[in-house]
């Protein structure tokens, strides 16, 4: 007989800071020689093919009748109209999703409850669906035949105005807000289920009541992680075609930067072309800011991090 | 009346039940051991005294006071836990005075209390510092003195110890033994190492299967562990399917354990065999470095028996004809055993 197995062998834990996390734990084979160079030379090609041409064609056509005319295009009152109407809604949407973001994240990490899951899931739901439908479905909503309605219209009655989401700048933030909404949360929600609740049990521990915790321990753990996730909102609410589409159908009124580009092109005449390239690098622009914001974001969080 | 003190205590995880009719008391400024096989619900209660988990049922009682429904955040509590979670994006100096500052004292109190819990630890000076620039065994310094600096009445620590490589282990228990006797604060500490609890503790709660086995101190539990469970895992202990194959226990019957300590070894080399022994013979004598690990054949049964020898003997060889006698051993009766003495 042998002696008996008494204690358990003592859990290997992992190192307390979590800088493994993110990094490339084990480095996947290099690939040698000729490999490298056809996976680069393939990969370029698809870049600046599919990428970068493109963006070059666009500036390059927004230029082709001279400087003049590209800041005349710019500043035209269909464009300034476009440009006020798309910042409202970015900064809306970004508003709403960061407040909404955090909630959700906070939520979904630190409680348990029946159907977290599910609600997991339900705010990825713009991830998955068609921004047409999201247009849509407000417009079915909301829209002179949509079922709430009567609300919208005794809203109106009590406010003295009219009240109206369905093709007005209203309706416009909501869509945005929608095709935005899951973007913060969920780059929130990795970074706090890999830090754990520990630091925060352990504030709590020493006294410290849910806001103060919140403000000295969870929010320095995802501050870039935030600005992140803002980033990807501002970059999507910007760019966003489809349902606004569906709810904004007058030119200088409710028209965001990319309906305003659609439209002149769609106008058919030269001078609309190149005007339509002329708004559209305004939004490359903008996106390139946002790039670069991204980027020094990112290195700031991983500086941050010590990873 | 004990300081610290659970009562039927129920807890459930979904279908895991976590705790099952937890009863015990820790006595004012001891130290006890929550000591148990992983999963066997320790750190449950640890979490449940703290108020970071609720119990389904039962009651809990600090210095005479019910604190089921204290928050965690008023019951006065520190809390060091396994992988000592320091704030990591504030210095040392910052982790500790965070208690203090949540309960807006004076600066230069808070000054004062961090300097003199830095001294205490021996880590003055490495104020500045954040948690990444200090090693494993300061990390857990500092996370005490955290857990100190608001002048806690009862200090628990969830295995204090596990996230420690082997050999410093040993000397921060003793630091940690003798920094809680200087305190005077009532603790108590988790952990699945027999022999940590035994070094550290004053008493020992031996916990399995969300059940409280035992409650005393290292020698009441070694000498009379009462349950098979506590027999086994405080010390070392073997099991023998039938007790009447020793010399001395012919009376009795059904299984038995036994601890190497009380198998006696004489004859061979050494000298005639005892009067009362019995003989066997020598399987192995494997070295294992101040003592020889021995393993012996009864002779005439199938029964072999493990037990030490000084290393500063010779080793035996293999195949030398000993005589064995066991002093004392565990009768076992279903889930408890009896201690009993060999006859004669």
């Amino acid at each position: 007989m042998k002696p008996k197995q008494k204690t358990e062998p003592a859990a290997v834990l992992p190192p307390e800071d979590n800088t493994h996390i993110g990094k490339v734990i084990a480095p996947p084979p290099k690939p040698t020689g000729a490999l490298k160079i056809v996976f680069i030379t393939v990969s370029v090609l698809f870049v600046v093919l599919m990428l970068v041409l493109p963006l070059v064609s666009v500036l390059a056509g927004a230029l082709r009748e001279g400087l003049a005319f590209y800041f005349e295009a710019l500043t035209a009152r269909y464009t300034r109209s476009a440009l006020r109407v798309t910042l409202i809604a970015a900064v809306c949407a970004v508003a709403v999703n960061t407040v909404f973001g955090l909630m959700a994240a906070w939520l979904l990490t630190r409680f348990d409850f029946r159907g977290k899951h599910l609600l997991g899931t339900l705010i990825d739901i713009p991830f998955s669906i068609s921004p047409v439908i999201a247009g849509l479905a407000f417009l079915m909503t909301f829209g002179r035949l949509g079922w709430a309605k009567p609300a919208l219209d005794w809203l109106s009655g009590l406010l003295g105005t009219r009240v109206a989401l369905v093709f007005s700048v209203p309706g416009v933030v909501l869509a945005t807000i929608f095709v935005t909404f899951p973007f913060v949360s969920r780059e929130l929600i990795p970074v706090l289920n890999t830090r754990g609740r520990d630091e925060e049990e352990a504030a709590a521990l020493m006294g410290a009541k849910g806001f103060t915790i919140f403000r000295r321990i969870t929010l320095p753990h995802i501050r870039w992680a935030l600005v992140y996730g803002v980033i990807l909102c501002t970059a999507r609410a910007l760019g966003e075609f489809g349902a606004v589409y569906a709810l904004s159908k007058t030119r200088g009124k409710t028209f965001t930067l990319p309906l305003e580009i659609d439209a002149l092109y769609l106008s058919g005449s030269a001078d609309g072309i190149t005007q339509a390239f002329a708004v559209s690098s305004l939004l490359v622009l903008m996106a390139l800011v946002v790039l670069i914001v991204k980027n020094i974001a990112e290195y700031c969080g991983r500086k941050r991090d010590g990873r | 009346m004990y300081y610290v003190q659970m009562e039927h205590i129920y807890k459930h995880f979904g279908g895991f039940c976590a705790s099952n009719d937890v009863c015990f008391g820790v006595e004012q400024g001891k130290l006890a051991a929550l000591l148990g096989p992983s999963g066997s619900g320790k750190t449950t209660i640890l979490r449940m005294l703290a108020g970071l988990d609720t119990p389904n049922s039962g009651d809990i009682f600090i210095d005479g006071t019910r604190v089921n429904d204290i928050d965690a955040c008023d019951r006065g509590v520190g809390f060091v836990f396994q992988n000592y979670a320091l704030f990591r994006y504030m210095t040392v100096f910052d982790n500790i005075a965070f208690g203090l500052r949540v309960q807006k004292r004076p600066r230069a109190e808070i000054r004062e209390r961090v300097e003199e819990l830095l001294r205490l630890i021996g880590l003055e000076g490495l104020g500045r510092r954040y948690p990444n620039q200090l090693s494993g065994g300061q990390r857990q310094r500092v996370a005490f003195a955290r857990a100190l600096a608001p002048r806690p009445h009862l200090l628990l620590l969830d295995e204090p110890f596990a996230a420690i490589d082997a050999k410093l282990r040993k000397e921060l228990r003793s630091w940690l033994r003798e920094m809680i006797l200087r305190v005077g604060v009532t603790s108590i500490f988790v952990t699945h190492d027999q022999e940590e609890a035994i070094e550290v503790a004053d008493q020992i709660i031996v916990t399995n299967h969300g059940r409280i086995e035992r409650s005393g101190t290292a020698l009441e539990l070694y000498r009379d562990p009462q349950t098979r469970f506590v027999a086994q895992f405080l010390g070392q202990s073997e099991a023998l399917d039938d007790v009447r194959v020793l010399r001395g226990y012919e009376q009795y019957s059904g299984q038995a354990l036994l601890r190497p300590e009380n198998v006696r070894v004489s004859g061979g080399p050494d000298g005639a065999p005892e009067a009362a022994s019995q003989p066997a013979t020598v399987m192995r004598c494997d070295f294992r470095g101040g003592i020889y690990e021995l393993t012996l054949a009864l002779d005439g049964t199938p029964v072999t028996l493990t037990t030490a020898r000084s290393g500063g003997l010779p080793p035996l060889e293999p195949g030398a004809h000993v005589g064995v006698r066991v002093r004392e051993l565990f009768l076992c009766q279903g889930d408890r055993v009896v201690p009993v003495q060999a006859a004669g």
